[in-house]
């Protein structure tokens, strides 16, 4: 039954400059998920992408839904090099929360949910699958174009459960 | 959010409730199970939370499979769902009402490429009042590389009894594959 409290920080980026990318790594597999919350503000519009384990490989896919205040509409992505965590055309601040349920797991692909709010112009929520068997002990972030600005703030959490 | 944070970098300020609790976890073994429950359920929290990875043994289709979940055994049609989904290609929406379960998001099942699970979060707010009709909302999907669904859902169970049990299986009856995870939480409140 109860395992007690979880639901904790594991590490804090506040970046004081811009800069290109921001990693998470020497992750322990002691939780059983992850949970990544983001406030990101970047230089241009962009995606947000993500790799994971530092692998590059066309080992991502992902289908998306995604709203801008007009229509709702739907794509997807196949044998990318990198997972996808939201797009916005704005500069303005971007709120993402993504969930890597199972991370250590070392017998499934791994899905990934993202909520994404780019508030200034669009809602989305996508549904990622890297294609690895692997535990996942690293996260790179980055925008496909420009840098992640000052003041971006990226938190892990991790859960443990019973 | 449940965890309060400020800080830099330089000098983190960390606060963290005791509010979000493990309660029980099951994980389906070999030879795979019909259906997972969660009973027996305290009501010493405000809302709970399931986290799961999923796949059934739907042995057909390349669209996966949907999961059925009822409360405290009810079999009677008393349950409605609402969902947008994505599937790549198009956005939809549908509603399901009188329905003998509720309809979370769909996860992998054994029609697509091996290894492929899909994962769920789901949201029981106020489980334990006895006043109120019970509230759900769930993300959640799948993708397999070429194929895939994303879905927000709200269910409602109209019945103001707490909920004490939780039952998930698959849509298609048929059954949960080995290595499925299902994750019951308790979140409290002041």
């Amino acid at each position: 039954m109860a395992a007690g409290s979880t639901y904790t920080p594991i590490a804090t980026t506040t970046l004081g400059s811009a800069q290109a990318d921001i990693t998470f790594s020497s992750i322990t597999g002691s939780y059983t998920d992850l949970i990544i919350v983001a406030n990101i503000i970047r230089t241009s519009g962009s995606d947000l992408e993500f790799q994971l384990n530092g692998n590059t490989g066309s080992n991502y896919s992902t289908t998306f839904l995604f709203g801008d205040g007009s229509t709702a509409q739907s794509i997807n992505t196949t044998n990318a090099a990198a997972g996808n965590a939201g797009y916005s055309a704005s500069t303005n601040p971007m709120t993402m929360i993504m969930q890597l349920q199972n991370y250590s797991n070392a017998t499934t692909f791994k899905t990934i949910l993202v909520r994404n709010s780019p508030a200034a112009n669009a809602v989305s929520a996508l549904v990622n699958l890297y294609r690895s068997t692997s535990a996942i002990t690293s996260i790179k972030f980055y925008p496909t174009a420009g840098n992640l600005n000052t003041g971006s703030t990226f938190t892990l959490y991790g859960i443990a459960a019973a | 959010l449940l965890n309060i944070i400020a800080g830099t970098l330089s000098s983190p300020v960390v606060i963290v409730p005791s509010s979000y609790e493990s309660i029980a976890t099951v994980t389906v073994g070999s030879g795979g199970s019909s259906s997972i429950d969660f009973t027996s359920i305290p009501a010493t929290y405000t809302h709970l939370q399931i986290r799961l990875l999923a796949r059934t043994t739907h042995p057909s289709g390349t669209d996966g499979d949907y999961l059925d979940m009822q409360f405290n055994s009810d079999t009677g049609a008393n349950y409605a769902t609402h969902q947008i989904s994505a599937n790549g290609s198009s956005a939809s929406a549908a509603a399901f009402t009188s329905q003998t379960s509720m309809y979370p998001s769909r996860v992998g099942s054994t029609g697509l490429a091996a290894n492929i699970f899909g994962c769920i979060i789901i949201d029981i707010l106020d489980y334990s009042s006895t006043t109120k009709y019970k509230t759900v909302r769930q993300l959640g999907g799948y993708d397999a590389n070429g194929s895939g669904l994303l879905r927000f859902a709200s269910c409602l169970w109209t019945n103001t009894n707490a909920v004490t049990s939780i039952n998930l299986q698959a849509g298609s009856g048929t059954g949960l594959e080995q290595y499925s995870t299902f994750a019951l939480y308790g979140i409290k409140g002041v």
